[in-house]
């Protein structure tokens, strides 16, 4: 309790601590989207011509869709010439041959969100792949992983250096059209992360990576692939903070997993993004697209979720469960306060026999905040003997805010079975005076309540990544009962 | 002449409209049991809520002195930490936080408020196991979330395993009688009974006379539209179950 509740007392006076900006001369694009800044774009990244030939195909394809409104979150319309789609740190010379030759301010904006870019070697055994803004800075340990064979690198990086990979799989999970924002995503990428966990390697090393959004109106398009090969294991953090910006600024990431054979990704997201302040002004738009295909055969794929930040959350993680005996699953934690809005769950297809999904999401609701939980669960005429089990449970705090949920079940297999259980509750006053009344603050109530409440979803994070969590949930509850 | 640990003086609250408490004066010295007893709507759960630090009520007068400090300017968890324990007439359900580790918490924050080191997870397992042995509670109960699936009876033990567990200077005991059965009811006069020390105070809120059968007070008061209208030793107790509340308040003198 006394780490817990120093940990509080050190953040309590609230200001989101993150909220800083680097100095740092960026080589950016002018705003706006044409297939010039495309070219742009690809050229600066040194891209080869298959790779330019699907941005521009995708891009000519976006201009053709509209910008879905479907979602239970209100926002001003996006002005998707008003953005700047690429933005790169200057540096000496071209890339850095080692940590040392990186800007040092770039290293100590790393250092202030607390990245070990610059630690001693295997200090938590995690290798980092630090994206700031649109260009990846260093990577580590990445002479370790190279022994075990498995790749883990920038998206950049690995267009030049496995290409054939990165084009066997690129858009196999997310195809390029498959949405408006995927579809953004696809013709303006700048960076992300790429991952090739090799037949039978079990991965020795969580794997991480952490984003900033500097630039006033760059929006982030950030790509992640992440590859698990017959066999292998491999278990990845996505963790990100941005600075205070008046602004709101779109973050449009697409992820695609691919487990084949008896593979399992275990993909963890821990996400702070500025939320916009006590008012609703500003905060990150984040509308990402994430999807994980368990190809093989009893292939597994789990998301697990901590979502505190941004000003609008739209992302639905999900499994197709093609593979037999193939297992999705889905755990979230997802805090709307003050203003924020979400619209966030889960798709679990099934297509494949004998699949089994689990869905865990917990919504907590603050402030003015509007959680909704918006899931799939999709049993497909092959599918025989699937079996899918979802909790969804919200959490009022006070009585200003909301929770909503859409659940949607489709069936087409009469050998499955989906089970779905839904629950609603409050933090009572009754339940705070109950804590105050045996010395507990306030504060640590809730916060007590809150981590009891997220127990089930916090157990499948990585261990000093659920501290984190912890720790985050405080910060984003602050001051909500009072 | 030794301070009280609790000097109420004058105090007049009342909700909304509405005024409960008219005056109410009492004093309470260490190594003293204090009985209150009264019909409802007297305002006993008023008094009990007020001070533990209830939200929701207007303090219109009077104060109070807990070890010479006001009490009523103290939040709710101070006064916890500074040594008041409320057991709660309905305690309640606190779903996912384990009992073990929200005792701890709660016991470790007394001892940061007093200076002391804050025992860790094996100690404290450790220093509570024989206050279960004495509330009689099943060791299961400890792994439950707060209260969560207690029988009322269990609820009522679980209260004053707390309080036996927190050691508390003063403690208040609300209507820790109701919904027991005369076995449970033994049992938590026991816990309480241990628990009495020449340092320490209890206030007793009571409807029911037999409750003393098995916790005698030292004093007994009652409380009757919100005064104190009649006070005494523990044969008070047995003259109201005799004349009922009527008898004694009626043939009260009611103060001008």
């Amino acid at each position: 309790m006394s780490t817990s509740t120093e940990t509080i007392a050190s953040l309590v006076q609230g200001e989101y601590k993150y909220g800083f900006v680097t100095d740092v001369e960026t080589d950016s694009a002018p705003p706006g989207l044409n297939e010039d800044i495309i070219r742009l774009i690809s050229h600066k990244k040194n891209e080869p011509e298959w790779l330019l030939e699907w941005r521009l195909k995708t891009y000519r394809h976006w201009t053709t869709m509209q910008a879905p409104t479907w979602p239970k979150v209100h926002y001003p319309p996006v002005n998707f010439q008003d953005i700047t789609y690429y933005s790169a740190p200057k540096q000496r010379g071209d890339a850095p041959k080692s940590l040392d030759e990186v800007d040092p301010k770039l290293l100590e904006t790393y250092e202030k969100l607390g990245i070990p870019l610059r630690e001693r070697e295997r200090l938590a055994g995690v290798a980092v792949d630090a994206v700031f803004d649109s260009v990846s800075v260093g990577t580590t340990f990445k002479k370790q992983l190279g022994e075990k064979g498995v790749i883990f690198c920038s998206f950049s990086e690995a267009v030049q250096e496995h290409p054939d990979l990165v084009r066997k799989y690129l858009g196999s999970v997310v195809p390029s059209t498959d949405n408006f924002y995927a579809a953004l995503n696809s013709a303006v990428f700048t960076d992300g992360s790429f991952c090739y966990i090799p037949k039978g390697v079990r991965c020795p090393m969580e794997l991480s990576t952490y984003f900033r959004i500097n630039a006033a109106k760059s929006g982030q398009f950030e790509r992640t692939l992440i590859v698990a090969d017959e066999g292998s294991h491999v278990s990845y953090l996505e963790g990100c903070t941005a600075p205070m910006r008046d602004e709101n600024q779109l973050h449009a990431a697409v992820v695609e997993l691919i487990a084949l054979d008896n593979a399992e990704i275990k993909y963890s997201t821990v996400q702070n993004w500025y939320p916009g302040d006590a008012n609703g002004k500003g905060g990150i738009y984040n509308f990402v697209t994430k999807r994980g295909l368990c190809k093989g055969h009893n292939s597994k794929i789990s998301w697990t979720q901590v979502e505190t930040g941004s000003a609008i959350t739209w992302k639905y993680p999900s499994c197709v469960l093609q593979g037999e005996n193939s297992v999705g699953e889905f755990y979230s934690v997802a805090v709307t306060n003050n203003y924020q809005q979400a619209d966030t769950g889960t798709k679990m297809i099934h297509i494949g026999k004998n699949t089994r999904s689990t869905i865990v999401s917990k919504g907590i609701s603050a402030g003015h905040g509007q959680n909704s939980y918006r899931g799939l669960v999709k049993i497909q005429k092959g599918a025989a003997n699937a079996r899918n089990y979802s909790q969804c449970d919200s959490l009022l705090i006070g009585d200003q805010c909301g929770a909503h949920t859409f659940p949607y079940i489709e069936v087409k297999n009469t050998s499955s079975q989906v089970e779905h259980e839904a629950s609603t509750s409050k933090i009572g006053e009754d339940q705070i005076f109950y804590c105050n009344s045996r010395g507990i603050s306030t504060q640590d109530a809730v916060n007590m309540i809150v981590n009891g409440y997220c127990k089930e979803v916090f157990k499948q994070l990585p261990m000093e990544f659920a501290v984190e969590a912890q720790k985050l949930l405080g910060v984003s509850l602050e001051g909500s009962v009072g | 002449m030794k301070q009280p640990i609790l000097a109420i003086q004058n105090l007049s609250a009342g909700v909304e409209g509405r005024q409960i408490l008219k005056g109410i004066n009492l004093s309470i010295y260490p190594g003293e049991m204090h009985a209150l007893m009264g019909p409802n709507g007297s305002g006993k759960s008023t008094l009990a809520g007020i001070l533990a630090g209830r939200q929701g009520y207007n303090i219109t007068g009077g104060e109070v002195i807990y070890c010479g400090k006001d009490l009523l300017a103290l939040a709710p968890e101070e006064r916890a930490r500074e040594g008041v324990f409320l057991a709660f007439q309905y305690p309640v359900e606190i779903p996912g936080v384990n009992s073990t580790y929200f005792l701890k918490a709660a016991y470790n924050e007394i001892r940061k408020h007093r200076g002391l080191p804050e025992l860790d997870a094996v100690e404290f397992l450790a220093f509570v196991k024989e206050k279960v042995k004495l509330l009689e509670l099943k060791d299961d109960l400890l792994k439950r979330s707060v209260n969560e699936d207690f029988s009322g009876g269990e609820k009522k033990r679980n209260e004053i395993f707390q309080m036996a567990v927190l050691a508390p200077k003063f403690a208040i005991l609300d209507e820790t009688d109701s919904g027991l059965d005369i076995d449970a009811l033994k049992i938590v006069a026991k816990g309480v009974n241990t628990l009495k020390h020449p340092d320490n105070a209890q206030l007793v809120i009571t409807h029911y006379q037999r409750l003393l059968n098995f916790i005698v007070p030292d004093f007994v008061h009652v409380l009757y539209d919100g005064r104190i209208v009649k006070s005494g030793g523990k044969e008070l107790a047995i003259e109201l179950e005799e004349k009922g509340y009527d008898g004694i308040i009626h043939g009260a003198a009611v103060p001008a």
